[in-house]
């Protein structure tokens, strides 16, 4: 379980990204966190595994408190957060193994990760999950020889790999196209299902955000504006969120046709 | 049609002048002319000494249709040997420490202190010219090889944790962001998250320093500090144009074999 108390971020150019976020995310429940761009949906779950620092507040994944956590117990608690990322973020000179690989970094030694001589358990695990993800033909291939959709399935191997209990997922379907954006956001939210992980989505497309998860957090220049069932985001709700707009068209129901998981 | 579109319509367009103010503009143009009018009218040609060396120069260039790799074979072998060994030792010295140093003159990998001290090291090694410390640790050292092997090493630092701190500083934040993220340690962090990034450079920087260190351990031997350039100093004192010629051309079919073995390396490793 994830609680945040209070979480609050100003960088120090003055830009107050967080302020006060209290939430908790119970084991296995699936999150989409929606808000504009600028509203601090990265800098929440950057803050949750500490790739920014926050001003004050903590946050706590099954009662360990990741805020006053020391380097070695941070790095620690970090192998319990997969992290998934909107530009996919892979290695790009390594290979698709290496780069599902260094999933496993924060459990083997410095040395056998230098020459590359991880567990088998860890190969095979690898050799598993990019089997679930459909790219198990593309082992040896570099990742920038990969497609974008590609490339995220295997940030998607790389986080599984880590035996988190929570996924922190920024905005994975902003770089792709519509049809392989529902392909990801699908096989992410079965992925958590299969393995009772929670996770946050950031994600700016609503539509999508309502078709896969059980709850929306939203918020608006660092505060949570909303928090409930996807049914529950009316026009009102929206422009709250993101303004005045003509909201109709983007709750209309979009009929979920059935598409191949490649 | 609005007024201010109305207002525009059938006027010429111009890209905005660099400098804008045309009073700054044309005394920059003007004074620039007059600097080099005086410059070139302050060119003192004698062209009494240029025929008189006109002859010597005719000897030394037609010394490259006949070099001589003979008569001087063992002074040329032993300079060339000394070279290479200088040049090779120095470039593996000067990368072994370029690398840690690098690490530190990144600003987006280390702290402010060490920061500091690695951009210092820098800065000292680039503004002392190679000849300068060539002939000090000659002073020191004594003639030979030595000398030159540490102030190539020195040079090497320089130029390379340089050019490779420039490099960590543009590399991709993300990919090296994801690597922290899984928990890795700051070892494994830059094994996984930066070097893949910079190898590419760090293999091309190398290449072109084995380049240079070769040419330069040319020219250090002028001053004493080993290698060809000793050879070559004193087949000039002794006017053995043939003899020069023959070293000059050892050394270009060198520095083209290097040429070529980089473009080779750095086509396999993109
Ligand atoms: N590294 C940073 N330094 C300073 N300000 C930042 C930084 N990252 C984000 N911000 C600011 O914090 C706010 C929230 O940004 P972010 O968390 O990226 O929002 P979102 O992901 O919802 O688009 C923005 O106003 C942004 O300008
Ligand atoms: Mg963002």
């Amino acid at each position: 379980m994830l609680q945040l108390n209070g979480l609050t971020k100003v960088y120090n150019t003055g830009d107050k990204a967080l302020s006060d976020v209290t939430l908790s995310i119970p084991d296995g429940q699936v999150v989409a966190l929606i808000g504009p761009s600028g509203a601090g949906k990265s800098t929440l779950i950057r803050c949750v595994n500490r790739l920014v620092e926050p001003t004050s507040g903590e946050a706590l994944l099954d009662d360990i408190n990741i805020t006053t956590l020391g380097s070695g117990g941070l790095r620690k608690a970090r192998r319990k957060m997969g992290m998934i990322f909107q530009e996919y973020a892979l290695v790009e000179r390594l290979t698709v193994m290496e780069n599902v690989l260094s999933g496993r970094l924060g459990y083997v030694g410095f040395w056998r990760s230098l020459f590359r001589k991880f567990p088998q358990k860890d190969v095979d695990e690898a050799y598993r999950l990019l089997d679930r993800v459909g790219l198990l033909a593309m082992v040896d291939k570099r990742a920038d020889e990969l497609s974008g959709g590609q490339r995220q399935r295997v940030g998607i191997a790389r986080a599984l790999i880590q035996n988190p209990s929570l996924l922190l997922v920024d905005e994975p379907t902003a770089s792709l196209d519509p049809k392989t954006s529902r392909q990801i956001m699908r096989l992410i939210v079965e992925l958590c299902e299969e393995r009772g992980l929670s996770a946050i989505i950031n994600i700016h497309d609503v539509a999508l955000a309502q078709m896969f998860v059980q709850r929306v957090i939203g918020l608006e220049t660092g505060k949570v504006v909303f928090d409930g069932a996807p049914t529950e985001l009316t026009p009102e709700v929206l422009t709250q969120i993101y303004g005045e707009e003509d909201w109709e068209a983007t709750i209309e129901k979009v009929d979920d046709d059935a598409e191949e998981a490649v | 049609m609005s007024v201010a579109l109305e207002a525009k319509l059938g006027q010429a367009w111009k890209k905005p002048h660099f400098i804008k103010n045309p009073a700054w503009r044309w005394a920059l143009i003007l004074g620039s002319i007059a600097y080099f009018a005086a410059a070139w009218s302050g060119i003192d040609i004698n062209f009494g000494r240029i025929a008189r060396g006109w002859e010597r120069g005719w000897q030394f260039i037609s010394a490259f249709g006949d070099p001589d790799f003979t008569s001087r074979w063992d002074d040329i072998y032993k300079g060339i040997y000394e070279s290479v060994v200088m040049t090779i030792a120095s470039t593996v010295v000067g990368i072994a420490i370029s690398i840690p140093i690098a690490l530190g003159a990144a600003r987006n990998i280390a702290p402010l202190p060490v920061y500091l001290v690695c951009r210092a090291v820098i800065a000292v090694s680039r503004a002392l010219n190679e000849i300068i410390v060539a002939i000090i640790l000659v002073a020191i050292l004594g003639f030979g090889p030595l000398a030159g092997f540490i102030t190539l090493s020195f040079a090497t630092i320089g130029f390379l944790a340089k050019l490779l701190a420039e490099d960590i500083e543009n590399m991709s934040k993300s990919q090296a962001e994801a690597i922290k993220s899984t928990g890795a340690s700051w070892t494994q962090w830059i094994n996984f998250g930066v070097q893949p990034q910079v190898m590419p450079r760090l293999i091309g920087l190398s290449m072109y320093r084995l380049d240079i260190n070769f040419r330069e351990s040319a020219v250090l031997g002028l001053v004493g500090a080993g290698g060809i350039g000793g050879t070559l100093n004193t087949a000039f004192s002794r006017y053995e144009f043939d003899t020069v010629a023959a070293i000059l051309l050892i050394i270009i079919v060198t520095v083209m074999f290097l040429e070529y073995l980089s473009g080779i390396i750095r086509a396999r490793i993109q």
